[in-house]
């Protein structure tokens, strides 16, 4: 009887998770850790299968089932509404007539720790269920301050992309944007509408009254684009003076003369400098991705210069519609007078 | 969803359609960026859209590029570390698919945030059937879990038919015939790592 009893010592030592069953599949005896976790509730004497559900193998848990899973994976539930989850193995007791079931919590070890207030001595030494913990809390200190860093590099990551596609004195697009958002509108297969605008007489504002009063144009420049464009159009300041925009969709030609039309009568409102008027009006040359076949980036710019050239030929402060003559003539007439002067 | 989840469907993509086909895609959903971060958190309306322009694009139907999906996660030599992961759940088929029901806790405790799809198996292989049920706030996983479960099948070298058989209330539903759980060698696994797995970027 001695010796019987020092052995159920050495396995509730070994095994804080065991469960030995008698011959009709009561509970004859549970080790510490796992009285601890039944707390209050009288389990010795009664059937385990009314403590415990076998969800694998997907049977009873009467004697004769529990026998049959002798060798394979045991999964149990805890009946007492805890959801609480053990795995573990059958044997033959080898102290009494009956089944020897030894536990584990598995992966629900965390939960388990927190929930039944387990400490380091409810676990046998040589489970390595504290070392796992172990690791799930350094590893989580080591996540949460890896995600910190995420958060500032990606915050730092979008304003220096908002600095990078940005004209700094006019708050516009500049033109790096520019060349990204034309490649992907022609990416986009939608149709889209190019205005290349250049000022003028913006020289003589810089030259007469300083860079002061041309800045202070610029940004009254870029009021008058930010008010005549919807929020999904595009303005960029790709230049000193020069500008360009992009519209979402075919635009019809009375819809392209309306804009224009009050674009060039807005940059034409002079714009006070310490009591001095800046008067300048615009250029403008347009193209629409319906010309082309195959539109690509280089040519609409291309074709847009050319229309942009065009007016200023015709006398400024007007607007062209790129077609193919206009191509033909430019190639025998000088650029305008001060064109080749104006970007910054 | 997390940037896990995103950067899988984006490298999934990126290996199995090239990389102008996810710039593409990348542009039609509207991203605004080219690659997503593996380790920061994105809407939820980020990943539909990326999904449905993905569709549009290859011209697939959704359900079969997330079972495409779930084929290339544990199939991928890229991904070979997600593999060994799965192939954690146990040492054979049956052991792998009861292993899923774990899969949510083990995936949270890896990566905090990461939120999978609740799974329950049920079902015993005396006659090989199962259902796999999987729960999530996100319609779709089941197609993913088809496609891992099939690559997984021939991981570990058993002969299973598996379908996505609909939803039962709130969760989807998959049904699992295993044929034969050793059918064939199956793949490789050994518990400890030969090298660092390098996940290529």
């Amino acid at each position: 009887m001695q010796d019987f009893t020092e052995r159920a010592v050495a396995f509730d030592k070994l095994m804080p998770l065991h469960l030995q069953l008698d011959t009709n599949g009561c509970i004859a005896h549970a080790g510490p850790t796992l009285r601890k976790i039944l707390a209050d509730e009288f389990v010795l004497g009664r059937p385990v299968s009314e403590v415990f559900e076998l969800r694998r193998p997907a049977r009873g848990a009467s004697a004769a089932e529990l026998a049959a899973a002798i060798g394979e994976n045991i999964h149990l539930r805890m009946v007492n509404g805890s959801g609480t989850r053990l795995k573990g193995m059958v044997t033959q007791n080898p102290l009494a007539d009956g089944l020897l079931l030894n536990l584990a919590f598995g992966i629900s070890v965390v939960d388990a720790v927190r929930d039944y207030h387990l400490t380091i001595t409810d676990f046998a030494s040589t489970d390595l269920t504290v070392e796992m913990l172990y690791l799930v809390e350094a590893k989580s200190a080591v996540m949460a301050e890896t995600l910190e860093l995420n958060m500032r590099l990606q915050s730092a990551k979008i304003e220096a992309e908002e600095q990078a596609y940005t004209d700094a004195l006019t708050g516009l697009k500049n033109r790096r944007a520019m060349d990204h958002l034309l490649a992907s509108a022609l990416h986009g297969e939608k149709p889209f509408t190019m205005m290349h605008l250049d000022l003028d007489f913006f020289k003589a504002v810089n030259d007469t009254l300083g860079h002061a009063a041309g800045d202070l144009v610029l940004e009254q420049v870029a009021t008058v684009l930010n008010d005549v464009t919807r929020s999904d159009d595009i303005v960029a300041r790709v230049g000193g003076d020069e500008f360009v925009l992009l519209f979402s969709g075919d635009l019809k030609f009375e819809v392209i003369d309306r804009l224009c039309t009050r674009i060039i009568s807005r940059l034409e409102e002079p714009v006070e400098f310490d009591g001095q008027p800046c008067r300048i009006s615009g250029s403008i040359g347009i193209v629409q991705s319906k010309m082309y076949d195959q539109p690509d980036a280089e040519r609409m710019l291309h074709d847009a210069d050319i229309a942009l050239y065009a007016s200023k030929h015709k006398g400024r402060a007007c607007y062209t519609l790129y077609s193919d003559e206009l191509l033909e003539n430019a190639a025998h007439t000088e650029p305008p007078k001060g064109r080749e002067n104006t970007a910054a | 969803m997390h940037g896990l989840i995103n950067r899988s469907i984006q490298c999934f993509i990126r290996d199995s359609y090239g990389a102008k086909n996810w710039r593409l895609i990348a542009d039609g959903a509207g991203l605004g960026f080219e690659s997503f971060e593996a380790m920061l958190s994105y809407d939820d309306s980020v990943t539909l859209a990326v999904l449905d322009a993905a569709a549009a694009e290859l011209e697939k139907p959704r359900t079969e590029l997330l079972e495409d999906l779930g084929t290339y996660l544990v199939s991928h030599p890229n991904l070979e570390a997600l593999r060994r992961l799965m192939r954690f759940g146990g040492s054979t088929f049956v052991d792998f698919l009861h292993s899923l029901e774990d899969l949510q806790e083990r995936a949270a405790l890896a990566v905090t945030g990461l939120h999978l799809p609740t799974l329950e198996l049920v079902g015993e292989g005396e006659d090989g059937l199962f259902k796999l049920f999987c729960a999530s706030e996100h319609a779709g996983f089941g197609h993913v879990f088809v496609g891992i479960l099939r690559a997984m099948s021939d991981d570990y070298g058993a002969l299973a038919l598996l379908d996505h058989a609909g939803r039962e209330g709130q969760r989807e539903v998959i049904e699992i015939h295993l044929i034969q759980n050793g059918y064939s060698a199956g793949r490789e696994f050994d518990l400890a790592a030969s090298s660092p797995q390098q996940r290529s970027a």
